[in-house]
């Protein structure tokens, strides 16, 4: 269906545009910039801050540009004398209940409220102190979210965040008038909610309100501890995204870099996420295996179906929560962050004669849910904490300046090994249905002794920003220990961001889908869109950085996990074959059910 | 300019033995909905709710919206202080309101309606909802595909704003939205609806009843008809009163007031204060000064700065506090006189606040944040010593 062309003028400027679109959207094609606090591309309009009015010729009100379609001969004025003094008074408003101590601030630099205020230096506010706000409300029961009220503008986007994108509300609008804030159900803190940890509203919160809990002290205090032997390891989706925080363009590829500038920094070893990420394939694609032959073979019908993922914490949180009833669907797996920690401590700490207690695990995530994860009670099979601190790659980002690195002048480098070895299987669990395409590619291969019947191994119709994707694969020439393969339509689903994630459990626990596998990542675009990942964020953002993982992918010498000559050799040295006891002890765990309120 | 003097009407509670208002309804329905409509335009009825909506426009624009699911809303969420006209209307004449939501759901396309009733009033539920029953089940036996339901509200003054009303009836925070679009367009599940005050709903029956003309004859020509007001304070007779649209202040004063009369805030807490050297030159009406019905006396005993202090501490606490002009700026002003009072911040303060309320005025997302400047100016500059000192 066509839409309509509306004709309006802004500041003088006639200009054309679709019907439906916002006022701020037309400006924007004429490069007047409006400024904008509550508006985000991710989310349904609010229209609540009112920065961004404009003044429309014969209107008796200004119209919040973000919240207001163009009308047909409509005369915009973007930078009027009333549009002025009326952003003016907004944006004193807001200071004047604000905390304005941004040197203390932990989004000082990365605040739009901040550049706000610098874009427009008022110099002396008029209005009085609303001091009861500015007391400090600080928020740090949950080892991943910090909740700091007195920097909240209400803007609710992480409301509409939690809401919208993740279908938990944990955060919502509570009181009224001047009592008005974000809180939680019961104002109960912050980690006794249903809260999943996945940093998506500290994406999208404009202010130093929501902000990671960080340990970036306590990494620089172990890297200077003479007695601790600090190894490092990165997330797939950490290498696409970091240097959009050290002045690159988003969608740039710094894995090299990044490599050298923790080499830099001082961690002893710098290893790969992406090595467990393999090993994750070896062990989830023969548990699924497993299941499907207890499942159709032996008919047992304590076996689950279907099969998922499991590598996402916010969504394991999340399905604690809001369905305890399907936990024994989802594979027991360990995260590849928390598999690398075991076998840090235990096999890998043997072989270079560390002891466990000396060595210090740091995982550089793209994702604030593995900062609780390193800290559930089960997550201690070497005996200690697997994972002693997860930063984000916004922090390890800040930690690269600290540390007085000229980021885009490092030469590459390449990871340690042992575990530092991946393929492009490993590194495609960055983006959105990467886990499901790394599986297929090793347990098609497993099944048949062929590739997967994909162009290039590239099994498109897994990837891509759709919120639920489906595709099936025939399974053809199964070898004989697989015989009851043969014919089989693998039915599999993917769905990233939690309220797709529950589209997609309403069904199962429904009946109405029938499914053999289904890949879950907690955050919209999968880690690439993950809660710790540089801000600001926009589908074209996380579009840009998935198309680095897949370019990644294609760049790599091996792109299928069961080929990864490191991950064989562990097999071989330790863990015996996939599934097997030591991987049972290392690798895998198990889920608790988790009340809602 | 066009006068009228002080004059009771009697047309809202008055009960029509020959012609109640189910017969009423039955013989309006043998009319079409656009010849309906186009009685309701002529008679000139805009809304008693606030705003001062022509009654018939809003009807046509709801009609002319294609789409299968339609409402009609009674708001009877009579939030206003120094309101209380609607709550005697839904005691003594709630058929009267049916009748009309019914004549509205038939115009426009509707087969629900609802009455969003204020809280407070729940002890008005029972006898209501018997009343509602009785009157459901006669349209039911008349074949009419409507009925009515009847909602408690949530307790909020916000809530009587339209839009904030239908997220509060769609389960979610009464927050209002943003507009366009219109209520006509997406109002309750975002669906066509169209929403009137309880008196609007009364009289749009009453109109049927008697006829466009002799509704007409009543008022002028930017208000038509009569209005119910409720007047409170310092008065020698409080209560309810049905008066003819039109009249100046000073007719009103002289039959309400106690002869001390120093001000008068009409239309309550988000209406404008009158002072005595202006009762004369001030019409009761669109055209001078609308009011939804309250009507404040204050006699020279009265603190001006009280009665503003009193309504900015309404404010800031019913503001929703979603938007920043009303959330801040209704702290501000209240703290602002508070300094000023105190003599933290210098007289020339008020007008920085004023300059605030007039950015409230057309920056705030509801009419709430918008009408904060009403009392504001006019107490202030009618009363500034007393703010000041
Ligand atoms: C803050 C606020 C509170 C309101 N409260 C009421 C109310 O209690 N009753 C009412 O009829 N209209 C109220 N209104 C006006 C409604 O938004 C709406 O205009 C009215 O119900 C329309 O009916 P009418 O056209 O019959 O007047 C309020 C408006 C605002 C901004
Ligand atoms: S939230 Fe922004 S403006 Fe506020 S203190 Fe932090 S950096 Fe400064
Ligand atoms: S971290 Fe995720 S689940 Fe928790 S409040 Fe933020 S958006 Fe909601
Ligand atoms: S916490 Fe952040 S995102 Fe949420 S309302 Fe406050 S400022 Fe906005
Ligand atoms: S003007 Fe006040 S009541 Fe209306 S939306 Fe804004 S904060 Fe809420
Ligand atoms: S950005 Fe438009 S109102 Fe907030």
């Amino acid at each position: 269906m066509s839409k309509y062309m509306v004709n309006l003028k802004i500041n003088n400027i006639p200009i054309s545009v679709e019907e439906g679109t916002t006022i701020l959207d037309a400006a924007k094609r004429l490069n007047f910039h409006i400024p904008t606090l509550c508006n985000h591309p991710d989310l349904s309009v609010a229209g609540n801050c009112r920065v961004c009015v404009v003044e429309v010729k014969g209107a008796r009100l200004l119209a919040a540009s973000c919240a207001t379609p163009v009308s047909e001969g409509m005369e915009v004025f973007t930078n009027s004398e009333k549009v002025r003094i009326a952003r003016k008074h907004v944006v004193e408003l807001l200071l004047s209940e604000h905390n304005a101590d941004c040197t203390k601030c932990f989004k000082n630099g990365h605040c739009e409220l901040q550049e706000l205020a610098s874009e427009y230096r008022y110099g002396d506010h008029i209005f009085i102190d609303l001091v009861p706000f500015k007391q400090k409300f600080l928020d740090i029961s949950s080892p991943s979210i910090t909740k700091d009220t007195s920097k909240c503008i209400r803007c609710q986007r992480c409301v509409r965040t939690c809401a919208e994108l993740q279908a938990v509300s944990a955060l919502a609008v509570v009181h009224k008038g001047s009592h008005q804030t974000i809180s939680t159900f019961m104002d109960k803190p912050m980690n006794d909610v249903v809260c999943t940890n996945c940093g998506q509203c500290i994406n999208r919160c404009p202010t130093g309100a929501l902000y990671e809990r960080n340990y970036i002290e306590d990494v620089w205090n172990a890297i200077y501890d003479p007695n601790k032997f600090v190894v490092v390891q990165t997330a797939p989706a950490t290498r696409v995204a970091v240097g959009e925080d050290l002045g690159l363009e988003p969608g740039h590829r710094v894995t090299g870099k990044m490599v050298a500038a923790l080499k830099k920094m001082g961690f002893n070893k710098i290893l790969d996420t992406d090595f467990t990420a393999d090993l994750t394939i070896m062990e989830e694609g023969t548990e699924l295996l497993t299941r499907l032959k207890k499942a159709l073979v032996d008919k047992d019908e304590t076996v689950k179906l279907p099969m998922m993922t499991s590598c996402s914490p916010g969504w394991i949180k999340f399905q604690e929560h809001m369905f305890p009833d399907l936990l024994p669907n989802l594979s027991t797996c360990k995260s590849p962050q928390q598999m690398f920690g075991s076998l840090a401590k235990t096999y890998y700490a043997d072989k270079i004669n560390i002891k466990a207690e000396n060595m210090v695990v740091v995982s550089i995530m793209p994702c604030t849910a593995k900062k609780f994860e390193c800290n559930r009670p089960e997550m201690r099979d070497s005996g200690f904490k697997d994972v002693d601190y997860v930063l984000t790659t916004r922090e390890l980002a800040m930690m690269i300046k600290q540390a007085g690195i000229e980021f885009d002048k490092l030469e590459d480098q390449h990871y340690d090994s042992i575990l530092g070895e991946s393929t492009g299987a490993a590194v495609i669990f960055g983006a959105t249905g990467g886990v499901m395409e790394a599986a297929l590619r090793t347990a098609y291969e497993i099944v048949t002794g062929s590739e997967v019947p994909f162009a290039n191994l590239n099994i498109k119709p897994v990837r891509g920003m759709e919120g639920v994707k489906e595709a099936s694969i025939k399974i053809k020439n199964a070898k004989p220990e697989w015989s009851f393969l043969e014919g089989v339509e693998m039915n599999v689903a993917v769905a990233h961001g939690l309220a797709n994630a529950k589209k997609l459990m309403e069904a199962v626990s429904s009946g109405t889908a029938n499914y053999h596998f289904i890949e879950i990542m907690g955050c919209p675009g999968g880690c690439i869109g993950g809660g710790g990942q540089p801000i600001p964020t926009s589908p074209e953002i996380r579009r840009k950085r998935a198309e680095a993982i897949y370019a990644e992918d294609m760049g790599m010498d091996i792109r299928k996990s069961h080929e990864n000559p490191e991950v064989v050799e562990v097999y071989k040295d330790y863990l015996g074959h996939p599934c097997g006891h030591q991987s049972h002890e290392l690798l895998h765990t198990h889920y608790v059910e988790r009340k809602r309120y | 300019m066009e006068q009228k003097h002080l004059k009771r009407v009697d047309l809202i509670f008055e009960w029509d033995e020959k012609n109640p208002p189910i017969q009423v309804l039955d013989e309006t329905l043998q009319k079409t909905p656009d010849a309906i409509i186009l009685e309701m335009i002529d008679s000139g009825l805009k809304g008693r709710g606030g705003a001062g909506f022509p009654t018939g426009l809003k009807w046509k624009f709801t009609r002319n919206e294609d789409s299968d699911i339609k409402y009609v809303i009674c708001n009877a969420d009579e939030g206003e202080p120094g309101t209380f006209k609607d709550r005697e209307i839904l005691d003594r004449v709630p058929e009267k309101i049916f009748t009309g939501m019914a004549i509205c759901g038939y115009v426009i396309g509707a087969k629900e309606g609802y009455i969003y009733l204020r809280a407070e009033y729940n002890f008005l539920l029972k006898s209501l909802q018997q009343k509602l029953d009785k009157f459901n089940q006669q349209l039911k036996d008349r074949q009419i595909e409507f009925t009515i339901f009847l909602r408690s509200g949530s307790g909020a003054y916000v809530c009587g704003e339209e839009s904030a009303l239908f997220e509060s009836m769609e389960g979610k925070r009464g927050e209002p939205r943003n507009k366009p679009p219109y209520p006509t367009v997406a109002g309750y599940n975002s669906k066509p609806t169209v929403i009137n005050n309880v008196e609007t709903l009364v009289y749009t029956c009453e109109i049927c009843r008697m006829g466009a003309d002799k509704f007409k004859a009543l008022g002028t020509s930017d208000s038509r008809g009569s209005k119910v007001f409720s007047v409170s304070g310092d008065t020698t007779k409080p209560g309810i009163y049905e008066l003819e649209l039109g009249m100046p202040l000073k007719d009103f004063i002289d039959e309400f007031g106690d002869d001390d009369a120093k001000a008068v805030q009409v239309g309550g807490a988000s209406g404008h204060c009158v002072p005595r050297k202006k009762f004369n030159d001030t019409i009761i009406g669109f055209e001078g000064i609308p009011t939804g019905g309250s009507m404040m006396i204050f006699n020279s005993s009265r603190s001006m700065y009280n009665v503003l202090h009193d309504y900015l501490e309404f404010f800031t606490e019913e503001s929703c506090g979603q938007c920043t002009p009303c959330r801040v700026g209704c702290q501000q002003l209240l703290k602002g006189i508070e300094a000023v009072k105190k003599g933290e911040r210098p007289p020339s303060y008020l007008e920085d606040l004023k300059k605030l309320t007039l950015t409230m005025k057309i920056a705030a997302k509801c009419g709430l944040g918008q009408s904060v400047a009403n009392p504001f100016i006019s107490i202030v500059d009618n009363f500034k010593e007393e703010i000041i000192y």
